[in-house]
């Protein structure tokens, strides 16, 4: 990193440099040197920082800005970019949305959130929120009182106008953008539709059965988890990320802690590790069981669901028995793990490890080789590796592009760099390829078990740690391979109990925000089939 | 009178006093013989066919889906004509979140619901926001927008605990009264009356 | 031609006649006939009823089957009474009156269904002598009446003021326009063997033996390709996009509640019966019972099942397929579907009469 930093100081001398707590590189620039600077770390072959990881926005008090993680998917390096204004009531930064696809969604989250205004972005409206919302919430000086945003049965006002920002000698002009063409036919999908799994909502502009053009709204179920973090403490944040991507709880919980403890420098004993690893891939195999059976479902092959569910089912089980919960398991925390684990899970888990390979060879024959899947699903929905990478779309569905992108392997954490596993990555990017890779994975997920299964050290399953959690000063990030993709969390704190920000970085929101780039021109139908293969979980998104 | 179900022994309900309560509403009210004879017949029917309507926010709603599974099969009792389309529902399993959002959209669906119709707050979300209740976005409950019959705690609550719910919600409809007056929709009309569909609504 | 009157099974014209005559002794023609067309009606009515409500528990039944499951069996033993407690509760269920609609043409629409289906039943082979109407083109009236149920989709999907009401009636009008080509030349292929249309005649016909033995590999041909498209023109998976749930909700009956909906939920069944009915009719002999040619002890026994229970069980065996197509197969896209009717089973059927009509002309059936 040492000789980037000399390249860039070069080229923008009034840049500074630090390492951050997870010894990540951050760089912090003004924001008129910022997008030079973006797409020179974007460009440079020493950089190649071709994957914007997230944007978090951040508010402290004296300035407003956003702190861009960035990856290089060639050299495996991070970096991030400090980016600060003052002005509180006309804060403007440059968009780069013409650099990474996704910065554009990123950017209108800072700006739902904070109010920062990105110049040049295409497309400035609120993401999460109504476009009546008074005050930007995650604000520290945001007024909760619920008169002001009160709950209302009123149909949310809608435009099919969107502001862009644009800077003209010295001052920035706000023009305004339709949407859609004025004799498009929009039909609204969602967010009451059996098929956007969730209340997501596609306004899709369709020619009889072809799609021109997706707007998606978002927000239907955004709860603000991100400001309920800041009034906890430490260990009670962990309980809400059970409830975001619901089918990774464990991953998400896995990562967050991860953090704590690189903060507290707490060692995990081996125990609490192979546990919370083994948890991860059981959860992950459940997760792609649910994915396969909802997917058929949405394809018309109900029988599916069934099938897979039973696995889940017996997945389920072994949860049961060790966390007591079906879904909301609050099992990790830091430290370790909450309980020990229940007497017979190793006999449970060589019992589903048994009967997995002959449901996969199950799924196999009644639907990836039956005709009309083929048909619905090859050549649907093709996702070049660059747009994943510019659209950061990580997970089973980016691997299905070609980009080898599994945190597991990338940042080994935990005990993962010792397990023998491969990384599923396929070519072709269509729908059958994110299927396949889904299918695949579970197999390597079974593999990952059936090393930890029979050796699972004695130990103690949760270290000492103090009664009341104070991180220290500082900034952290944390990167884990949920079941949709890169899971990332970012907490800064003050030294207090609470975190003073706490960012999480969902791998949904790209996939989410890709399903417009890669349905045009396809069919109502195949919006289903995209939508589907690309499995987003709409609480995830949102938040 | 003792409601109950199938293979169900009535001291293994939980809330028997209120059903009670219910029935003796009933009988002060009086009925005819013949309108009473139909009303048990349609109420057999109605209490009998609960189809429910493709509703989920959140994680409830992927237990919901279990409850349809083969485990917990919720065809056994005939819930699993599942519509996805309100007009053709009978009630609403509002399993998971509802947020400021979301309000005007879960409100313009239970007035798309043709009657009779019931809602079942299931998870506690639904009850009064869960663990996201004091968030600047959640609706505190959704007991302030549309009228509620049955309340499943849980988070998520379990499919037995789903069935059990849905089962109490048949119980409850079948000491409803179809002709003559209504117990249940004079409440409902009095919720409604408090809570007016805004003008631009349907 | 088999003579009927020589076998065993038992003519149910010896019931109605006596009937008709003690119906005629004490009224007038025209009096006698309206009397009987109410009775018949009626009993038609409960039929179509008992049928569709008896169709709906064996599709969930059967279904539950295939998923692992249990189905419904708290209503009443073995859950029979289920879909009558769901057809009570639909029955009573509110009408909902939209704004901004076609108000008599979203009314028509479930009867134009209905009826069309309804018709349909008049010239089905029920049993020896159980035929309502029995015309000399009796199959030429089913395909003529079951046409006027999509006339009823189209309506239906048009006078919603919806636009996804709007996409499932034009899907199911570009798909059962195009699927009923292939039925048409199935049912051609297959007059052309019986050489008549009369639904009796072609029942006689199969006295010795089901066309689908007698007409061998054309006949063959023919009932794969009138089962794909009797599945297409009944909308039922895989070929539901009309109602395609994930996509379009419920497609063209999105907006309508109680009863209407019933009226479609009903049809819907009710024609899955007509299509394997007629399928019933033109390959596995309607109600004439499985007779092998020379073995005179195994007819004689067949001949003693009644023929109602022949043409029923028939046909609830072949609706059996189609249910088993639905709960196995993904759904079409609409463009797969046409390209599957236009570029294959329409020219198969094609060649398939020009086959047919070579055996014929060749002497090379059965």
């Amino acid at each position: 990193m040492a000789n980037i930093q000399e390249k860039i100081a070069k080229l923008f001398p009034a840049a500074t440099f630090e390492n951050d707590n997870s010894g990540i590189l951050q760089i912090t620039v003004a924001d008129e040197q910022w997008h030079e600077l973006a797409k020179n770390l974007r460009d440079d072959p020493d950089t190649a920082m071709d994957y914007l990881v997230t944007i978090v926005g951040m508010d402290w008090v004296e300035k407003l800005g956003c702190i861009y993680y960035l990856m290089s998917t060639r050299h495996n390096t991070m970096c991030s970019v400090k980016v600060a204004v003052t002005d509180r009531d006309k804060p403007y930064i440059h968009s780069v949305a013409d650099l990474w696809r996704i910065a554009e969604i990123y950017e209108r989250e800072v700006y739902d959130f904070y109010g920062i205004v990105f110049i040049n972005n295409p497309d400035m409206r609120r993401l999460f929120l109504n476009i009546d919302w008074v005050g930007y919430p995650l604000r520290k000086d945001y007024d909760e009182d619920p008169a002001i945003n009160p709950v209302s049965i009123e149909n949310e006002r809608q435009t099919d106008l969107t502001s862009v920002y644009k800077e003209e000698g010295g001052k920035v002009v706000k023009t305004e953008r339709e949407i859609f063409h004025k004799d498009d036919f929009v039909v609204n999908i969602g967010p009451q539709h059996p098929a956007t799994h969730g209340v997501l909502r596609f306004r899709t502009a369709v020619d009889g059965e072809t799609i021109k053009k997706i707007d998606v709204y978002m927000g239907y179920i955004h709860r603000g988890v991100e400001k309920l973090c800041e009034s906890l403490q430490y260990p009670q944040t962990l309980h809400f990320l059970d409830r975001l991507d619901y089918f990774s709880g464990q991953i998400y919980h896995h990562g967050l802690c991860l953090l704590y403890e690189k903060a507290l420098n707490i060692e995990v004993s081996r125990r609490a590790q192979v546990i919370r690893v083994m948890m991860d891939e059981l959860s992950r195999i459940a997760s792609h069981c649910l994915f396969i059976g909802t997917y058929c479902m949405d394809l018309g092959a109900t029988t599916m669901l069934f099938y897979t569910l039973r696995v889940r089912e017996q997945i389920l089980d072994i949860f049961e028995k060790t966390c007591g919960a079906r879904m909301t398991f609050n099992y990790a925390c830091i430290g370790g793990v909450m309980q020990d684990l229940a007497p017979d899970f190793a006999d449970d888990v060589r019992a589903l490890l048994e009967v997995l390979p002959k449901n996969i060879k199950e799924y196999n024959k009644i639907f990836t080789g039956n005709v009309i899947a083929k048909n619905r699903m090859e050549g649907v929905g093709v996702l070049t590796r660059e747009d994943a990478i510019s659209y950061a779309v990580t997970g089973p569905s980016g691997r299905a592009s070609g980009w080898a992108c599994d945190i597991r392997k990338l940042q080994p954490y935990s005990i993962y760099d010792e397990l023998e596993f491969d990384e599923i990555v396929r070519e072709e990017g269509d729908s059958m390829a994110r299927f396949k890779v889904r299918m695949a994975e579970m197999e390597q997920s079974a593999r990952i078990l059936a090393q930890l299964v029979d050796n699972i050290p004695d130990g103690e399953y949760c270290v000492k740690v103090p009664k009341v959690v104070k991180l220290p000063k500082g900034q952290w990030f944390q990167l884990v391979e949920g079941c949709r993709g890169a899971f990332g969390v970012y907490v800064e704190s003050d030294g207090s109990t609470k975190p003073f920000r706490l960012k999480i970085a969902p791998p949904c929101l790209p996939l989410a925000a890709v399903v417009d780039h890669i349905t045009q021109g396809s069919k109502i139908a195949d919006l289903i089939t995209i939508g589907g293969s690309l499995d987003y979980i709409v609480p995830d998104m949102d938040r | 009178m003792e409601v109950t179900t199938k293979s169900m022994p009535y001291e293994a309900w939980k809330d028997n006093e209120y059903i009670e309560q219910l029935v003796k509403e009933l009988q002060e009210s009086g009925t005819n013989v013949i309108v009473g004879s139909f009303d048990k017949l349609i109420n057999w029917g109605r209490s009998n066919s609960l189809w429910p309507l493709t509703f989920a926010t959140s994680c409830c709603g992927i237990e919901f889906v279990s409850l349809g599974a083969a485990r917990f099969d919720m065809a056994r009792f005939g819930w699993e004509v599942a519509r996805a389309s309100p007009r053709q529902a009978d009630f609403m399993m509002v399993a998971g979140t509802i947020v400021n959002r979301m309000v005007p959209v879960f409100r313009r669906l239970y007035d798309q619901l043709a009657e009779p119709k019931y809602v079942i707050a299931c998870g506690s979300c639904a009850i009064s926001g869960g663990p996201f209740r004091k968030s600047y976005h959640v609706a505190k409950g959704i007991e302030d927008i549309v009228p509620v019959d049955v309340f499943v705690p849980g988070c998520p609550p379990r499919p037995e605990a789903m069935i059990y719910g849905i089962m109490q919600l048949s119980r409850k409809i079948k000491v409803e009264k179809f002709f003559g007056g209504v117990n249940r929709q004079e409440s409902q009309k009095e919720f409604l009356a408090k809570h007016p569909i805004p003008a631009d609504g349907e | 031609m088999y003579n009927v009157s020589d076998s065993h099974i038992f003519d149910f014209s010896r019931v109605t006649g006596p009937i008709h005559d003690w119906l005629t002794g004490f009224l007038p023609g025209w009096a006698a006939t309206t009397v009987e067309c109410v009775a018949i009606g009626v009993g038609l009515l409960l039929l179509y009823a008992l049928l569709a409500l008896f169709y709906i528990y064996f599709e969930r039944k059967v279904c539950a089957a295939f998923q692992c499951r249990l189905g419904p069996n708290r209503v009443g033993p073995f859950g029979l009474l289920q879909s009558f407690a769901d057809m009570f509760k639909i029955l009573i269920k509110e009408l909902i009156c939209l704004n901004h609609i076609d108000k008599f043409l979203f009314a028509l629409a479930p009867y134009l269904v209905i009826i069309a289906s309804m018709l349909c039943f008049a010239v089905l082979p029920w049993g020896d002598g159980l035929q309502i109407i029995d015309f000399n083109i009796g199959i030429f009236f089913l395909i003529a009446c079951s046409s006027i149920g999509v006339l009823g989709i189209l309506l239906a999907g048009w006078s919603s003021n919806n636009k996804f009401t709007l996409i499932g009636a034009l899907r199911s009008g570009a798909q059962m326009v195009s699927y009923e080509l292939s039925i048409g030349l199935s049912v051609v292929t297959m007059v052309c063997l019986a050489g008549s249309m009369s639904v009796t005649d072609i029942v006689l016909a199969q006295g010795n033996g089901w066309f689908i033995f007698k007409g061998h590999i054309a006949a063959v041909i023919a009932f794969i390709i009138y089962m794909i498209a009797g599945t297409a023109e009944t909308n039922r998976g895989p070929f539901d996009l009309p109602e395609a749930e994930s996509e379009l909700t419920a497609g063209y009956h999105t907006e309508y509640s109680g009863i209407h909906f019933g009226f479609f939920y009903l049809a819907e069944y009710l024609n899955l019966f007509i299509v394997s009915g007629v399928a019933t009719l033109l390959f596995f002999g309607g109600w004439m019972p499985l007779h092998i040619p020379g073995w005179e002890g195994f007819n004689t026994v067949m001949d003693y099942i009644p023929t109602p229970i022949w043409f029923i069980g028939k046909a609830i065996l072949l609706s059996y397929i189609i249910i088993w197509f639905k709960w196995t197969f993904p759904r079409l896209r609409i463009d797969q579907l046409l390209s599957l009717e236009w570029k294959y089973l329409l020219p198969i059927s094609l060649f398939n009469l020009a086959l047919m009509v070579c055996f014929i002309t060749l002497g090379w059936h059965f």
